[in-house]
């Protein structure tokens, strides 16, 4: 079987490999990204985000599962943290969804942070463009929300799925200057505890301070563990997808996150072009040593490097 | 680029011990692998469906109850029958030094018993890699 008929069969040791390729920036990767570009757009991205334990590996299993019924083919990109002290992880999530593993519609990868700052794995995005090529029709996203992963969703995503539970406390007020805005669907879930529906409360006052929104976030109460009131939240979601189709809102956030996404990309290949030349003659080292020395100052050795890549293209 | 290793650490069966796969989770972290952690009660097929999708360098499987002889080369066969040829796999737990001979023969490239110092996992698994 050639690749071209490995990816119209679904062969997931191809797509596995393919993703693990693009981690790597291996070119063979992206040249198969390059082209079949084309075919791409077909997979809407849901991100699922919220905080640690929420439910939200259990909850991306359950709604999953409901669009299984709807015949769909189903991708799950599900991440931790990398620690940042071995560089190694222990990546979880799919204790919560082992019976989708042999499920032939279901494709479930797993993937270290690695040092991205973002929260979310650098090569998430190629990831979500394999499945994509691929023929998946959803894809999850599922990302810790600590901070800045949740402005990272955001580019990726089509829908934000945001996870609460009951009784976060002053969590609720922490994390709450961040999610309001990126929050496309709320769920608040564990609703089979006591608490959720003070949480709904805290939640829709929030949203109230918005006046002028075309679109208001809902707020489904959820039990994922339970399995309760999962096709209400999967009818909000779909809900959103159709506003946002409607609305032509869909092509307008793509642009704006394909711009976000090639400037990243753009970014990565100027600081590695920059440092694999700085690094390599010690330059880095030496100026900084030369810093701390008084010898030169921040401002002229960020010159110093920056000449380099202005006087060799 | 240098990338991580990754291992998908499996409880395959009924067998319900899971603190030792819980230690080799942590120490191959530590070592700075990824470890894909599938928790318990997981079928061969299940493992096998893991290890693909998650295309991982290495599956550890880890067995207390007794089942080795029975799990552990149904795992590597089913790995076989997808055209598997480039995980390196590995087992450990509670499993007799009479049936070690067996089972790599089967295709488990060692097997690891209790009080095996950590440290020697990772280094068979970094000195063994396939890729
Ligand atoms: C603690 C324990 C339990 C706890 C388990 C808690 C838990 N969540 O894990 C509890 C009390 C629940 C329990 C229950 C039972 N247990 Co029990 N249990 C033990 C005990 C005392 C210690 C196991 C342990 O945790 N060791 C500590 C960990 C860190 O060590 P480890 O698992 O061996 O792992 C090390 C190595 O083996 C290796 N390793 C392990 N896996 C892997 C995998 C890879 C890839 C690698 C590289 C290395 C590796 O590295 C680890 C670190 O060095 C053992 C006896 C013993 N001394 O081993 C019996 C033992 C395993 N249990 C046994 C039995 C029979 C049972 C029960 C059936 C008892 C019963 N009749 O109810 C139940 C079954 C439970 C179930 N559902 O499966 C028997 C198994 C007999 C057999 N193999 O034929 C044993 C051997 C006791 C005995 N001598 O009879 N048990
Ligand atoms: N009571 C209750 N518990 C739930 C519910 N949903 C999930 N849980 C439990 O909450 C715990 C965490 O669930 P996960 O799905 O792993 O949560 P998560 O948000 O993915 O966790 P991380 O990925 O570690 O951040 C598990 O023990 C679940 O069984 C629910 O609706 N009600
Ligand atoms: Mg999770």
């Amino acid at each position: 079987m050639n690749i071209e008929e490995k990816i119209k069969k679904g062969h997931k040791r191809t797509c596995a490999r393919l993703i693990t390729m693009l981690e790597s920036n291996d070119n063979e990767a992206i040249e198969i990204i390059k082209s079949h570009y084309k075919s791409t757009g077909g997979a809407y991205v849901i991100g699922v985000t919220g905080p640690p334990g929420a439910g939200k590996s259990t909850l991306t299993d359950k709604l999953a599962k409901e669009l299984l019924k709807q015949n769909k083919k189903i991708g799950i990109i599900a991440i931790d943290p990398t620690s940042p002290f071995s560089g190694g992880a222990i990546l979880g999530d799919r204790i919560r969804m082992n019976d989708l593993s042999l499920n032939k519609n279901v494709f479930i990868r797993s993937m270290g942070t690695r040092g991205s700052l973002g929260g979310m794995s650098n090569a998430t995005w190629g990831a979500t463009k394999i499945l994509d090529i691929f023929g998946y029709d959803y894809i999850f996203i599922e990302t810790v929300g600590v901070g800045q992963s949740e402005v990272d969703i955001v580019k990726t995503a089509d829908t934000v799925l945001m996870v609460m539970v009951p009784n976060l406390g002053d969590d609720i007020q922490a994390i709450k200057a961040g999610i309001m805005e990126i929050a496309d669907v709320f769920a608040i879930n564990k609703s089979d505890l006591d608490g959720a529906d003070k949480t709904k409360v805290e939640v829709e006052m929030n949203l109230d301070l918005n006046e002028d929104m075309d679109y208001r976030p809902p707020v489904v109460k959820v039990s994922a563990s339970k399995n309760e009131d999962i096709d209400v939240l999967l009818e909000n979601i779909l809900a959103h997808r159709k506003y946002l189709e409607d609305t032509k809102q869909l092509k307008e956030n793509r642009i704006r996150n394909n711009k976000l996404e090639l400037l990243k990309m753009v970014e990565e290949d100027l600081m590695s072009l920059i440092l694999d030349r700085a690094v390599k003659d010690d330059l880095l080292d030496k100026l900084a040593k030369d810093i701390t020395l008084k010898e030169t100052d921040p401002y002229t050795a960020k010159e110093t490097i920056i000449r380099l890549i202005r006087n060799n293209p | 680029m240098d990338r991580p290793i990754r291992v998908l650490v499996a409880k395959p069966g009924l067998d319900g011990h899971d603190r030792g796969a819980k230690v080799i989770a942590r120490s191959l972290r530590d070592a700075g692998m990824e470890v894909i952690y599938t928790g318990l009660r997981q079928t061969p097929e299940q493992i096998v469906a893991a290890a693909i999708q998650e295309d991982v360098d290495v599956v550890a499987l880890s067995i207390l109850s007794g089942a080795h002889n029975h799990l552990f080369p149904k795992v590597v066969n089913l790995l076989r029958e997808e055209g598997v040829d480039d995980m390196l796999i590995i087992g450990g737990g509670v499993i007799p030094e009479d049936d070690i001979p067996f089972l790599i023969e089967s295709g488990v490239e060692s097997v690891f018993t209790p009080g095996t110092p950590t440290k020697d996992v990772v280094e068979f698994i970094k000195e063994n890699l396939k890729r």
